[in-house]
């Protein structure tokens, strides 16, 4: 795809080293996958307290880091995303999934807390290879702080697997298209404007 | 003089990311309230780059009415 560059520079554009920063910290002490509730956090916060999606349109490190990679460096091939891909049908279930699978993480935890379960140091990646990631956890917490660790990491190393893929394949920002975070956040923006359309509403009706 | 052409974003598709946002040079373009993408027609020069860009390629070109 032609490289397409942004009108003008900001410190933002630069975001995607964190991302770096997040997996490279990860791989060699789980513990910094703690870090990865920013990223759930963060966008819930832009669109509960402000109605917006900022987090997205600016601050996400993997929207930065695709477009740095598939827009700036010309990595996406840039082809179009098929229609069911982009529909609503699947960006609802895409989002009703990650946050189950996001569930049973805290389930997890929460089974391991209460001693029902035990600490397995794997990083399970597209919810079904599991691959030893011993070596990042030298112990020094509780089992369930180091369980959440390694999940989260799961989740994020799958998720950006899956951004990756589609960013080589179709246009470098398509993850976004589908982000169970983007597409919550966008109904809970839908939800508040409509909201406060109809309050400004009732003020004139008075 | 106005464009000839100018971008319509699909708000019922659009995906309010803000990739379009990013990169339009005349700052003609922005996401309203973390819903959909909007034109300011006054300002869009009709360059294409937010439709090049748009990751779900809901943003056509069209002629100004």
């Amino acid at each position: 795809m032609k490289s397409v560059r942004s009108a003008k520079r900001h410190w933002y554009h630069y975001l995607w080293l964190y991302s770096l920063f997040f997996f490279a910290a990860g791989f060699f002490n789980i513990l910094f996958a703690w870090l990865g509730l920013v990223s759930f956090l963060l966008p819930l916060v832009f669109a509960f307290g402000f109605g917006t999606k900022g987090f997205c349109n600016r601050y996400c490190d993997r929207g930065q880091f695709l477009r740095m990679f598939g827009g700036q460096l010309g990595l996406s091939r840039g082809g179009s995303m098929p229609a069911w891909m982009k529909g609503k049908p699947f960006r609802y279930a895409f989002m009703v999934f990650f946050f189950a699978m996001f569930g049973n993480i805290i389930y997890t935890t929460w089974l391991i807390a209460h001693g029902a379960g035990s600490l397995s140091e794997v990083v399970t990646i597209l919810w079904s290879v599991r691959v030893p990631w011993q070596w990042a956890y030298a112990g020094g917490v509780e089992p369930w702080v180091a369980s959440f660790a390694f999940q989260l990491y799961s989740l994020m190393l799958t998720s950006e697997i899956i951004a990756l893929a589609t960013m080589l394949w179709f246009r470098p920002r398509s993850w976004c298209v589908y982000c169970p975070m983007g597409t919550l956040t966008q109904l809970v923006c839908k939800r508040k404007a409509s909201s406060e359309e109809k309050m400004q509403e009732g003020d004139f009706a008075k | 003089m106005d464009s000839k052409r100018i971008a319509v974003p699909d708000r019922s598709a659009c995906a309010a990311c803000g990739s379009c946002m990013d990169v339009c040079p005349r700052k003609a373009i922005s996401v309203f309230r973390g819903s959909y993408a909007v034109v300011d027609d006054r300002r869009c020069v009709g360059c294409g780059m937010c439709s090049r860009v748009c990751p779900a390629g809901v943003i056509l070109m069209e002629v100004r009415p």
